[in-house]
């Protein structure tokens, strides 16, 4: 099926990265500058001439996109693509900023997050306290920074660790294949069944979790898509000359795992991780709003908003907006960012 | 056709069983000992002895899990100590309120997304194309009980539109008499929905007008208007039979929060509150009953697809 694209521009021209590469691959001095003098080349853009770099291009210049230069640059292309990306732009500055906000702000904007103050709780929106006060007397922008850390951090652990172990396993029961593939996958729709947010709470009941708890908790509920990613590709990466090759050499199945398959699927794995870590970063808003997730001694922007709802009829808004718009713009930006990077790795994958 | 259909089913049927299996192990990975979970941490010995007798949980491990089979094909899904019933008996209760407020959701939401999507494909990268492909990314990345929320806030407390409380009647016939207090709960619902089903429409769509067909059907003359909706949308609709299918596991994620923000007396909010109250033998229950509504929704959305679409042979 044609992917549409998310957004709008998409169409943009290659980096321009080619003729500035060749030129610096000709420079260093070694087996190509012997074997084909600079001046030989057929420049790659027209008009410019070789070894000479180029200028300023024209706002709306458009780079034909000759054969790909086996120079191992296509993490440095990826790039290329994924910097012109407005919106993965976006995404990222985003992060930057929300990461500043959370971990250096409260050293700028110093309040008690720490005891409770009855005698100022509630209060509104003043110049002592930014964006008021919650019902425990907690200020609410140093809260929604202190918040900020456990959410973001939490999101991008349990994120990470399951991109990481539905690698792995997706990988491994690829390699192995037969029975064992068979009942690893069963294994996983079996996972699959179950609703996402069942599972979680059912877990959370089970152990009650803290930080680090909760980081696994989240992971065993999200490395399933991975898994299933990444064994359909090792599926047809399996079958190519170089995998046959180690074989045949008597590499092992951990060489091929480690060395072939995984550095091949890592588009697909860095695309779905940033997914992932926005999917954790809903899953445990909603566990904390639901009274389900960290110990209370950990504020959360889901916690917060399960505090701010009830106050919600005293018209209290600067408990329900904030933090659900910082949770939003987490979200936004991580599914931005895996969005850009889908286009430029030209990875094809259905999102849920 | 039957073979696919025969295959297919076998294949649900394991997944079934290992689904039970899960179910068994969590069962057993319960604070302290299955006992002490349900029971309380006050429960006198001979309670505990003979809720084990009961559970056979004195025998091996692997009868044990033969007897958890035998209870559930009895329809047994364990009873509730908290609340004094058969988890079947609170399943038969609670649901059928969740189904009114999931059904009209998604009819909603298909009501509403069908239409975007075909209008966004027409539309396609025009102003409004974008405009509504920003707003499903960000309901995409919205928190639904953050939607509920800022709803209820909204429409309920500021402009006085609709109650801010749901039905609280105990019967179908009760809700479906105070039909105004389900609409904030049927449009948070729906809302999610909307995001990913009319972007998939939209692509669906998509794809269809690039197809020969249409060129063919517009060479003959035949009229925008009609191109548009007997050629193109209904061929459209089949990926979306599939696609709601497969969207059932979010649906029901979506309705158990749903419900915890309206204090809809759902499925969902009997699972919330069980779990804050540590009542396992719901929690298990429930979502072993959840587990298999997907994998049936699943076994149908692939058969309907192969029912639905003559080129498709298996």
């Amino acid at each position: 099926m044609a992917e549409q694209p998310w957004y709008p521009g998409e169409e943009q021209a290659p980096a321009p990265l080619r003729t500035s590469e060749l030129v610096e691959a000709a420079d260093k001095p070694g087996l190509m500058s012997i074997a084909t003098p600079v001046q030989a080349l057929e420049p790659l853009v027209p008009g410019l001439e070789n070894g000479q770099l180029p200028q300023e291009a024209p706002a709306g210049t458009r780079y034909e996109g000759g054969e790909a230069l086996s120079s191992g640059s296509v993490l440095r292309l990826t790039f290329g693509t994924f910097i012109e990306n407005k919106l993965a732009i976006a995404g990222l500055l985003i992060i930057v900023l929300l990461v500043l906000f959370c971990f250096v702000g409260p050293h700028i904007y110093i309040t008690n997050q720490k005891t409770v103050n009855p005698l100022i709780s509630n209060y509104g929106p003043s110049p002592g306290h930014l964006l008021g006060t919650d019902g425990e007397g907690f200020d609410v922008l140093g809260r929604l920074m202190v918040a900020g850390q456990s959410s973001i951090e939490v999101g991008m652990a349990a994120g990470l660790a399951a991109a990481i172990f539905g690698t792995l396993y997706g990988a491994i029961s690829a390699v192995i294949g037969g029975i064992v593939d068979a009942v690893m996958m069963r294994v996983v729709d079996a996972l699959f069944s179950l609703p996402t947010l069942f599972l979680l709470i059912l877990l959370s009941a089970i152990f009650t979790p803290n930080l680090p708890l909760m980081i696994l908790v989240l992971t065993f509920v999200a490395w399933l898509g991975p898994a299933r990613l990444v064994r359909g590709e090792a599926l047809t990466l399996r079958t190519r000359e170089y995998v046959q090759a180690v074989k045949v050499a008597g590499g092992t199945r951990a060489r091929i795992v480690v060395r072939h398959i995984v550095p091949n699927a890592i588009g697909t794995i860095m695309v779905n991780t940033s997914f992932l870590i926005a999917d954790a970063i809903l899953a445990l808003a909603a566990l904390s709003y639901l009274g389900l997730g960290l110990p209370n001694s950990i504020p959360t922007w889901g916690g917060m908003l399960s505090n701010g709802t009830n106050v919600i009829y005293d018209g209290y808004w600067w408990q329900l907006y904030p933090a659900g718009v910082a949770i939003v713009l987490t979200v936004v930006a991580f599914n931005f960012i895996g969005d850009a990077l889908r286009d430029s790795l030209d990875v094809r994958l259905q999102r849920r | 056709m039957t073979g696919y259909i025969f295959r297919r089913f076998l294949q649900s049927v394991i997944v079934l069983l290992l689904v039970t299996m899960i179910m068994f192990i969590m069962f057993h990975l319960l604070p302290g000992n299955p006992a002490r979970a349900e029971l309380g941490v006050k429960a006198q010995p001979a309670t505990i002895a003979a809720f084990d007798k009961l559970q056979g949980l004195n025998k091996p491990v692997w009868y044990q899990f033969w007897l958890y089979l035998d209870h559930l094909a009895h329809g047994n899904l364990g009873f509730s100590y908290v609340q004094n019933s058969t988890v079947a008996q609170l399943f038969v209760e609670y649901f059928p309120k969740s189904i009114i407020l999931v059904g009209c959701a998604t009819i909603v939401a298909i009501g509403i997304a069908v239409p975007l999507g075909v209008m966004q494909a027409v539309r396609r990268n025009r102003v409004e194309d974008y405009v509504f492909t920003g707003a499903s990314f960000v309901f995409y990345s919205f928190p639904t009980f953050w939607l509920g929320l800022i709803l209820i806030e909204i429409f309920s407390i500021n402009l006085h539109l609709v109650p801010a409380e749901v039905p609280a009647g105990t019967s179908v016939a009760q809700i479906l008499a105070h039909w105004k207090e389900l609409i904030l709960p049927v449009m948070t619902l729906a809302m999610i929905s909307i995001a990913s089903y009319s972007r998939y429409m939209r692509s669906a769509m998509i794809d269809s007008l690039a197809q020969d067909y249409i060129r063919t059907a517009k060479a003959k003359g035949v009229s925008q208007k009609a191109v548009l909706l007997r050629h193109a949308l209904r061929n459209s609709l089949i990926p979306m039979a599939t696609l709601i299918g497969l969207s059932i596991p979010g649906v029901l994620s979506g309705a158990v929060i749903t419900e915890s923000v309206f204090n809809y007396p759902g499925v969902g909010l009997l699972f919330v509150q069980s779990a804050l109250s540590n009542d396992f033998s719901v929690l298990l229950g429930l979502t072993l009953v959840a587990a298999v509504g997907v994998v049936v929704g699943n076994l149908v959305a692939d058969i309907a697809y192969a029912v639905l679409d003559p080129r498709i042979r298996y």
